[in-house]
């Protein structure tokens, strides 16, 4: 992994890219929201208040800011089990995501998805999916429905799928990427490869680890951007979704990042080389792009500190606001079971008879 | 508490005699155990225990026949003790009825729910009697004793038993591996309805009051058991049927030489064959190949039966009683012995189940152990048939010219007209004298 | 009396009833659209979608290439954008590599999603055995699916059926596994004109009778009809549940119905342990206990990965003289020489 080639350009001391400061300061309080969301769901899962398993966006930061940057609301988001960032970017607030965390009736799913299915049909957020790659193959057909919906243009919608470097070993990767090859769908892929499937290296895991290259099998471009870089992280995800949406062109796009700590709350990640650890940690982009706009003087000292405090702020709120929540009512266990309703569709609880003895 | 009343034990009965105290006053009484020994017209039943106590009172005294629900001891804490033998049938149980009309069953259970009761009360216990005293009536009756043994029944001929007071345990189920069924249930009720059907004799009719029976010095007016009842009232019924007697005589000279080969080779499993199992058998393997005579007159209809069931009439002390060899065509002789020595010992104890005594399609009555030579016996209805048996008698016969002495019996067979005319029933009769002069043919 | 219409019949096969319905949903709704390996050019393997690629093109008849995993999520997506997609599942056998998309996928997420989004698919797929195609191509895996929440899963057993149902699943909000059998496509019925609309989750009483009940379904339902007029010609009157639905059961028909007879057998292709068969046994245990007059008896196919050779094939699945046979054993009944 530290042979890992690296993309990104130095950082210049004018505003990085020429970007507008405005849009600079909205990315870092973007990164600064998800930083202080994750470590402190980290806390709340040592507290107890989290259950189940919970996969933090700590270290992917700029990628997570970039590729929210460049999707539009039209647009539709799959994604893996590591979500946070995505749901609070894609405007869910910090509260109801929060609250799915905690199992409430207020979280985004009304606590039934929990961390890992966070959901959201008004901004689009397709999920949040458990299984490794369960994502693509829905995702791959949410980009069949919208071919035959609408025609092709820059105001047609498309998606954008989330996976990791791990999940392009599965079949259904290569199922998929098939597919949106073959009937050329609006469809971006993008493989948020952090170098580490749990604790296995893309090197051992891939017999091609450049996993970009993967796409040249289907048609499809392949494009590779570093992931702490939240500009050229958008501007890759822009183009990618320009050419899905006007050209019905699917695009790979393999995002290079780091992930700060073990692969979920409860890994300490010793797998990981202390050389290798400090690598991530120097690459952390939330510090490094925050220093960056404070060099570029878009940031004071004093502007970011404030930023960070009200982030922490926004974030305790939504903790409060979980925490005050009520549990889901237990009569409403059935409640979603089914769309359609259905004659003798199951009810009993444990141990309760199947049906009245007659 | 409530009293233990006479429960009802099967679907017919309305009274049943106490005919043995099994429990005496100053007992202690376990929920189960048996109070005493109640005859119905069926059969002998154990009077259960519905609560733990001590026995107060005998309210009836053994011999009583008592109508169902009403009290026949009291069961209490031990501080209400009366000794000595109360009145039969005491008159003021009847006084109590509606108090005590609710089941023992239901009066019982909530006991079980709120508190297993000591095993001993002492006698400054707390009274628990709310619960006791406020029976919730539900009209289910316990009606069958706890079960003794294994008895294998499907649920639904459980519940049909329940429904009509049907103690399964009197039942012997012809299912796969035993089981009791829906049908042997539905045979059974059907068994009780037929005997339901003809009027029961009032007590007053057989139980002459003892105040009459004093009076007459000259005689006794002995009590008649429920079983002596039935009997006569299906004897008196079957006198109504037209009916005609056959009789031959058999030479038993081989198949008594083939009862002592028999016996000889069963010596190792302890089993003895007799004359009478042989002419069970005989009878059950000529009823196969005269399925016109293993028949029964069914208002209107004449019944065939499928199975070979013979009846073999017992005495007993109390009445006559006949047990049913049932399939005794399927059976080998030897099984057909031992199966009618133990009907014949439960008879005679008194332990004979309905089952055992009901679905028999022919009878045979033996006296000749008493001497008698030959005898008509009267038809067990609806069966079309029923043989008599007398003793085996040394005749004088001349065979290659010599005079010999040969060991002979006469039977007689009683034949149904109804159901059966002259030539049919001789057939059937000559058949079954040569299955038992050649009585090789009675095993093939 | 009422005013009510009794509409003309037709007798189609099993086969006409799908692709008519098939046709007639994707003329009636231009969210339908039909999704599988060979169902267009090639006309499907079993020949349901002959003719519908023609008329609706390849947008509404799309040919996928081998690709279950992908093909079954893909129509999953298109679902969850308000797409009405029939997969065909060239076989059942085949479905267990779009498992994790079917179980995983499929029957969750509206309930994980609290409600967020609906899943309107069917999966239509056709099982059984008995054509010699070996262990891998001869399964009833109808089990799997009816074992999962969120799943509804319907069999099927007449061209009416057939046709009503198929109806209804398309129409359904949720993903519907839809069970064919190989044996039952030129199967003839009586077909109603007009559309017919069944109601998933409930099971017909499609013979009565009062001495023993054969729940079955699918093309165990024929062989139980089968049986039960041969066995009424003995005297014996039988009842003949068809589930219909596997899941949801309509335990209450079921019960019903032994409620009446005391005396249940059931009739799967699928191997016994753990099957549809056990899950009535239970049912029949809760809810007629008291009324029954015999153990429960499964009648199921032997518990081996099937042969190809006819005779071991034959040996292994369960037949029509199996099930009387089982029937007689209930009741009690001495065989007759036919029966093997």
């Amino acid at each position: 992994m530290a042979a890992k080639a690296r993309t990104r350009p130095k950082a210049e001391v004018e505003a990085p890219g020429g970007e507008p400061a405005d849009t600079l300061r909205g990315y870092y309080e973007q990164m600064s929201l998800v930083r202080a969301f994750e470590l402190r769901s980290s806390e709340m899962y040592a507290r107890a208040k989290i259950g189940g398993y919970c996969h933090l966006n700590l270290g992917e930061e700029a990628t997570v800011v970039g590729l929210m940057a460049a999707i539009e609301a039209r647009d539709y988001l799959f994604t893996g089990y590591r979500d946070h960032g995505y749901a609070l970017l894609r405007g869910l607030s910090p509260e109801r995501v929060m609250a799915e965390l905690f199992g409430k009736v207020t979280g985004v799913s009304g606590g039934r998805g929990g961390s890992m299915h966070l959901f959201d049909a008004e901004t689009r957020l397709f999920g949040g999916y458990g299984i490794v790659g369960g994502q693509i193959p829905p995702a791959t057909g949410a980009a069949l429905a919208l071919k035959y919906q609408a025609a092709a243009g820059p105001d047609a919608a498309a998606v954008m799928c989330l996976l990791g470097d791990g999940t392009t070993n599965i079949g259904a990767f290569h199922e998929s990427l098939n597919l949106a090859g073959l009937w050329k769908l609006p469809i971006v892929y993008v493989i948020v490869n952090n170098g580490l499937g749990m604790g296995t290296t893309v090197e051992k895991a891939s017999a091609e680890p450049d996993l970009y290259k993967r796409a040249a099998s289907y048609r499809m471009p392949g494009v590779r951007v570093d992931g702490d870089d939240v500009l050229a992280v958008r501007d890759a995800a822009r183009d990618a979704l320009k050419q899905a949406r006007e050209q019905r062109q699917p695009v790979l796009l393999e995002v290079m990042c780091y992930r700060l700590r073990g692969h979920s709350v409860v890994d300490p990640a010793r797998y990981r080389s202390p050389e290798d650890t400090t690598i991530a940690q120097e690459s952390d982009p939330v510090p490094s792009f925050r220093a960056e706009l404070i060099a570029a003087g878009v940031l004071s000292e004093a502007d970011a500190a404030t930023i960070d405090e009200t982030c922490d702020a926004r974030v305790s709120e939504a903790v409060t606001f979980a925490d005050e929540s009520p549990e889901p009512d237990v009569d409403d266990l059935f409640a979603y079971v089914y769309a359609s309703k259905v004659a003798n569709a199951p009810s009993a609880l444990p141990g309760e008879p199947v049906m009245d003895a007659l | 508490m409530p009293d233990v009343i006479m429960p009802r034990l099967s679907d017919t009965m309305e009274e049943g005699e106490l005919s043995r105290w099994m429990k005496q006053v100053g007992d202690e009484i376990h929920k189960g155990d048996v109070l005493a020994e109640i005859e119905t017209d069926k059969a002998t039943m154990d009077l259960e225990a519905f609560d733990n106590g001590i026995l107060e009172q005998h309210l009836v005294a053994a011999g009583a026949l008592v109508p169902i629900g009403e009290p026949v001891a009291r069961i209490g804490d031990g501080s209400n003790i009366v000794t000595g033998s109360a009145a039969p049938a005491a008159p003021t149980a009847v006084a109590d009825k509606a108090a005590v009309v609710a089941p023992p069953a239901d009066a019982a259970a909530p006991v079980a729910a709120a508190a297993p009761a000591p095993a001993a009360p002492a006698p400054t216990a707390t009274p628990t009697g709310e619960l006791r005293t406020s029976p919730t009536p539900t009209g289910e009756l316990r009606t069958s004793p706890a079960p003794t043994g294994e008895l294998r029944t499907s649920p639904l001929a459980r519940k049909i038993g329940r429904e009509h007071g049907i103690d399964l345990h009197t039942i012997a189920g012809t299912g796969p591996q035993g089981r009791i069924t829906r049908t042997d249930v539905d045979t059974a009720i059907l068994a009780q309805a037929s005997v339901a059907a003809v009027p029961a004799p009032t007590p007053a009719a057989v139980v002459p009051t003892s105040a009459a029976a004093s009076a007459a010095a000259d005689s006794v007016d002995v009590p008649v058991s429920r079983i002596r009842a039935v009997t006569a009232r299906r004897l008196t019924e079957s006198q109504a049927v037209p009916h005609f007697f056959l009789t031959s005589v058999v030479n038993v000279e081989r198949l008594v030489d083939f009862r002592a080969e028999v016996n000889e080779s069963l010596a190792a499993l302890g089993t003895k064959v007799s004359l009478n199992d042989l002419f069970v058998r005989a009878s059950a393997v000529a009823l196969r190949a005269h399925p016109e005579v293993n028949a029964s007159w069914g208002d209107g209809v004449i019944r065939r039966h499928h199975h070979v069931n013979v009846g073999v009439a017992v005495a007993t002390d109390d009445g006559l009683l006949v047990p049913v060899v049932t399939d005794a065509d399927q059976k080998s002789l030897g099984a057909i012995a031992v199966e009618t020595r133990a009907l014949a010992g439960l008879a005679r104890t008194g332990g004979l189940s309905l089952g055992q005594m009901t679905g028999g399609t022919f009878t045979i009555s033996n006296l000749g152990m008493f001497g008698i030579d030959s005898f008509t016996a009267v038809l067990n209805p609806p069966e079309a048939g029923i043989l008599a048996i007398g003793a085996a008698t040394d005749v004088p016969a001349v065979r290659d010219g010599v005079l010999v002495s040969l060991p002979t019996v006469k039977i007689t067979l009683t034949v149904d007209h109804r159901v059966l005319d002259g030539a049919v029933a001789a057939a059937f009769l000559r058949d079954l004298v040569t299955l038992l002069e050649e009585p090789l043919r009675i095993v093939l | 009396m009422t005013d009510k219409v009794v509409p003309a019949t037709r007798t189609i096969t099993y086969r006409q009833a799908l692709n008519e319905t098939l046709r007639y949903e994707l003329e009636h709704d231009e969210k339908v659209f039909l999704i599988g390996e060979e169902i267009g050019v090639f006309e499907g393997s079993y020949k349901i979608t002959a003719g519908l690629l023609e008329d609706f093109g390849p947008d509404r008849v799309l040919d996928a290439p081998i690709a279950e995993e992908g093909f079954v999520g893909a129509a999953l997506g298109a679902a969850m954008l308000g797409m009405r997609p029939v997969v065909e599942i060239m076989t059942i056998n085949f479905s267990l590599i779009a498992i994790d998309q079917i179980v995983n996928h499929a029957a969750k997420m509206r309930s994980m999603f609290a409600g967020q989004v609906s899943i309107p698919l069917v999966i239509r797929m056709p099982g059984g055995g008995g054509q010699q195609l070996a262990a891998t191509h001869s399964q009833n895996l109808e089990v799997w699916y009816a074992h999962i929440p969120g799943l509804k899963v319907v069999a099927p057993s007449t061209p009416a059926d057939a046709k009503a149902l198929l109806t209804a699943a398309i129409r359904d909000d949720d993903p519907v596994i839809f069970l064919e059998n190989l044996s039952l496509y030129s199967a003839k019925g009586e077909v109603p004109d007009g559309e017919q609309i069944a109601e998933i989750g409930k099971a017909a009483v499609v013979k009565t009778g009062t001495d023993l009940t054969i729940v079955s379904y699918s093309r165990g339902t024929t062989t139980a009809l089968e049986v039960a007029h041969q066995l009424e010609a003995e005297g014996l009157s039988i009842e003949v549940v068809d589930l219909r639905s596997l899941r949801p059961l309509d335990r209450d028909t079921i019960c019903a119905s032994v409620r009446k007879t005391g005396h249940a057998v059931v009739f799967e292709d699928d191997w016994l342990s753990y099957g549809i068969g056990a899950e009535i046994s239970a049912t029949i245990g809760e809810g007629v206990f008291d009324f029954l007059d015999a153990p429960v008896r499964r009648v199921a196919a032997a518990e081996v990965p099937l042969p190809y050779a006819k005779a071991l094939e034959r040996a292994a699945l369960p037949s029509a003289a199996d099930l009387a046979r089982v029937v007689r054993e209930v009741l009690n009944i001495s065989s007759t020489p036919n029966d093997k």
